[in-house]
């Protein structure tokens, strides 16, 4: 702490005061915007989109999987961008916010592998197989656990910053990984049918149900980022006055 | 009708887990989110009440000085 000059000891209390100001004028809009948002979407996912013509109704196990997947993903790339500009540039909220986003990716990685289980099962006839897609998800999962446990091994938050950034860095070659997975090898899992160079593969009336559904898992990622990016920031302040009662 | 709905085309037992653990794993980390949000708030303006009391004596103290 001594070692901090005054501009970058400024720095430190300036950046998360004015998060701290911004982020709580945004959290209860954002937070009402996802439940109209998981609402919509339920509606349409359950009540009015067809059964597919080849898998009946287990394509509504896809109104949920899509969106956790995509957010396992995007979790991820939230947490290793953070990390890179905690590492180059010691941004104060950087770290912040990568150790914020492991959990919430965390979750829906677990929520996207045990809905695929449930979703092979019926189709595939196998709740798990060891092909690319489903392997490098599983790994995925791993690398946020990994990452959540060497925050909790390392007490002071400057160096537990500086380790499990190098982790999250390392991890998120599996990214672009679990993306082609399934174009570079012949895997069980089916290929991209959204997100295609020639447009969407996918009928409008089950586009419009995955749409509000992925925003819906979207918005709500960015509200308990938040939040959870708050309660850190609290977590640190709290330390400080700890420490400071214990100097004085 | 509505036992057609919750039959899910004879998926039931593979739709609705996925729909309720998706609803207990989202409710699980708003709970959890909040929980040490609110937990954290608390011990700051703890800590914050206990800190100001030394901040306003020690304030007081140079004035008295000066007087």
């Amino acid at each position: 702490m001594s070692m901090l000059s005054a501009s970058q000891r400024l720095q430190t209390f300036a950046n998360p005061t004015r998060f701290m100001a911004l982020s709580g004028r945004i959290v209860g809009p954002l937070a009402i915007v996802s439940a109209c948002l998981l609402g919509a979407g339920l509606y349409y996912a359950l009540f009015d989109s067809p059964p597919d013509y080849q898998q009946g109704d287990t394509v509504r196990i896809m109104y949920v999987h899509v969106p956790s997947a995509w957010l396992a993903m995007f979790g991820y790339m939230v947490m290793a961008g953070a990390s890179a500009m905690a590492l180059i540039f010691r941004h104060p909220l950087a770290d912040v916010c990568a150790k914020s986003a492991a959990p919430i990716g965390a979750a829906f990685t677990f929520l996207a592998l045990v809905t695929g289980s449930l979703w092979g099962k019926p189709m595939w006839g196998t709740w798990w197989v060891w092909d690319a897609r489903l392997t490098s998800v599983l790994i995925l999962f791993f690398l946020y656990l990994g990452y959540i446990a060497l925050w909790t091994t390392i007490e002071e938050p400057l160096r537990a910053a500086r380790a499990t950034a190098v982790l999250a860095l390392v991890g998120a070659v599996n990214v672009p990984v679990i993306h082609y997975s399934v174009v570079w090898w012949n895997t069980l899992h089916q290929p991209a049918s959204v997100f295609r160079l020639d447009g969407p593969s996918i009928a409008s009336s089950m586009l419009v149900p995955l749409a509000l559904m992925a925003l819906g898992f979207t918005a709500l990622f960015i509200t308990l980022l938040l939040v959870r990016m708050r309660a850190e920031i609290l977590r640190r302040r709290v330390r400080s006055l700890l420490m400071a009662r214990a100097r004085a | 009708m509505m036992a057609e709905f919750f039959n899910m085309g004879g998926y039931a037992a593979y739709v609705w887990p996925v729909y309720g653990l998706a609803a207990l794993v989202v409710v699980g980390v708003i709970w959890q989110s909040l929980a040490d949000y609110h937990a954290q708030l608390k011990l700051v303006s703890e800590l914050e009440a206990l800190a100001g009391g030394r901040i306003r004596r020690a304030a007081k103290q140079p004035s008295q000085d000066a007087t």
